[in-house]
């Protein structure tokens, strides 16, 4: 009877070496990479390179810029959705499986396929055509045209990634129990009423899942980018990936990397601080 | 009544929004060349046609990276499977010092991007002769599938009885006989489905893949890598396929989906 209480400690241990080999020692090299030199001597040389890189500046722009508008966007969207889902009697299931479909794919195909509508001769053009508004192909993903090509990023990823949200959040209204909105009805609170006093408090716990992860998922937006506008729109991923496989830099590579993760962690300090608050007030 | 049919349009539209682009870069991968440069566009397919599509798979290297996806997908699901299946079953049936510590580092690693793991690993694996192989890229995607797999099957078990298990004790079996003949088959549907959801993180990840590999590219590696340089044709096809099994496998699943997610996001 002695030898059960190994037995957990023992179903643990490979998953336990495992993470030790392929995470917690990678982390620990990224950090060492990025401050070292190439001759090993401990240097910020790396981040300064980062730092006056043609194209760090907008890449921590259009990083930031897209976490702040694309996750926002998908979480009114997700609750929209879910709560359309109670609303709704039959086909559920069928609306169920097509809301979801977007979880399984990637975003290098969902790059994909937003090309194939904002390309010169695409559906938004034809489109265009179609209504009269112009009359030849006009070039949308362009170095000259961020603005357009960053509107397509945001389709993309909004079209992509509202599934995870959406999946997150019925699985947290799920765990409501129906007794408290029940009571709030009982007491005549209106639909919107019980919506933000009854409902959504409740799903501050899910909300703040989707929230943290949609936002460290957002900050290392990369192959949707490259889909639809190559380096046109520089992204902090984006950046690193050049810097490690075009200039063959893991140095400064990694430098990006450790940034990306330090606004990552920053985001995900703000929102835990940001949600506690609320939940005591 | 009227809120019902308010409530039933609005729905149509959020899934014509997610179904019309697919089934725009569907019609693409099956017409001829000359419709997928046709200007300007009707919405409906000219004339089908696979001169794409075997265009596609005729390009070097495209059999070849999608033989290294399935393999790349496939281990990342036998190593989460392996790994996560067990801890999880830790975490289910068992009380132990240290449980909450493991659980704090499963969802660590849930929140380190994955630009941060790649780089230095593909630093190292040169040196460890991991670099440009199917298994190198397979446990770097299990890192990000085994989270997944731990925290799913530890409520998987924890959803079928103890009982169950302490009667086939007392019925003979040994503690391996019970959990092979009674908990296996239960949870099997589950284990399943978590399997499949591992295949299809590795499938369609693509940072790691393309800087672990320079000849063993997978799928996606070798579209992104392609990307710049080939004609419009080759994506869409290449894009329509990286699609086709996700939709097969979000309907296989889709019973589990949300017992799932909203177990792993919690």
């Amino acid at each position: 009877m002695r030898s059960e209480r190994y037995i957990p400690y023992l179903l643990v241990l490979p998953s336990v070496l495992f993470l030790l080999f392929l995470f917690a020692w990678p982390l620990v090299e990224a950090l060492l990479l990025s401050i070292r030199g190439a001759g090993g001597e401990w240097t910020l040389e790396n981040f300064q390179r980062m730092a006056a890189d043609l194209y760090f500046k907008d890449a921590i722009k259009y990083t930031v810029l897209l976490a702040v508008v694309v996750v926002p966007l998908q979480v009114v969207l997700a609750l929209c959705l879910a709560l359309l889902l109670g609303g709704i009697g039959k086909g559920r299931d069928l609306f169920l499986y097509v809301w979801t479909i977007p979880l399984g794919i990637s975003d290098l195909a969902a790059g994909i396929v937003w090309l194939a509508i904002f390309t010169e001769r695409g559906y938004l053009n034809s489109f265009l055509q179609a209504l009269g508004v112009i009359q030849e192909p006009r070039l949308w993903l362009n170095y000259e045209t961020p603005a357009m090509l960053f509107l397509a990023v945001v389709a993309a990823e909004v079209w992509r990634a509202t599934a995870i949200v959406f999946v997150i959040l019925v699985a947290g209204l799920q765990l409501i129990p129906k007794e408290y909105g029940e009571a709030a009805e009982v007491f005549g609170a209106s639909p919107w009423r019980r919506f933000w006093k009854v409902t959504l408090p409740l799903l501050t716990p899910s909300l703040q899942v989707a929230l943290i992860l949609r936002t460290i998922l957002a900050l290392e937006v990369f192959a949707v980018v490259v889909a639809l506008g190559g380096r046109n729109l520089p992204v902090l991923a984006g950046e690193a990936y050049y810097w490690y496989n075009a200039y063959q830099n893991p140095g400064v590579a990694a430098a990006y990397s450790v940034l990306i993760l330090g606004i990552s962690v920053l985001a995900t300090l703000l929102y835990l601080r940001l949600m506690r608050s609320r939940e005591v007030a | 009544m009227n809120l019902r049919i308010l409530y039933l349009l609005l729905a149509i539209v959020l899934a014509l929004w997610v179904i019309v682009p697919i089934f725009l870069i569907a019609t693409l991968a099956f017409s001829d060349r000359s419709s997928v440069f046709a200007w300007p566009k009707g919405i409906l397919p000219q004339q089908f046609s696979l001169e794409t599509i075997s265009f596609f798979f005729g390009v070097e290297g495209v059999g070849k990276a999608i033989r290294n996806s399935f393999v790349v997908a496939g281990l990342t699901l036998l190593f989460a499977l392996l790994l996560g299946a067990p801890a999880g079953y830790a975490l289910a049936r068992y009380r132990f010092a240290g449980a909450d510590a493991y659980r704090v580092l499963i969802l660590l690693t849930r929140a380190f991007p994955l630009a941060i793991l790649a780089i230095p690993l593909s630093v190292q694996f040169i040196h460890l002769g991991l670099y440009d192989t199917p298994l190198g890229v397979a446990l770097v995607h299990t890192t990000l599938a085994l989270p997944f797999a731990v925290l799913v099957t530890s409520s998987l078990f924890l959803g079928i009885p103890k009982e169950l298990e302490e009667a086939a004790w007392t019925l003979g079996c040994s503690r391996v006989q019970a959990f092979v003949r009674v908990v296996l088959p239960l949870a099997l549907p589950g284990l399943a489905a978590t399997a499949i959801f591992a295949f299809v993180i590795s499938w369609n990840e693509v940072f790691a893949a393309t800087l672990l590999t320079l000849r063993e590219r997978t799928l996606p590696a070798f579209l992104l890598t392609a990307l710049n340089d080939s004609p419009l044709p080759f994506r869409f096809a290449g894009g329509f396929f990286l699609i086709v099994p996700a939709l097969v496998f979000i309907f296989v699943i889709r019973r589990y989906l949300f017992t799932l997610w909203g177990i792993a996001n919690r």
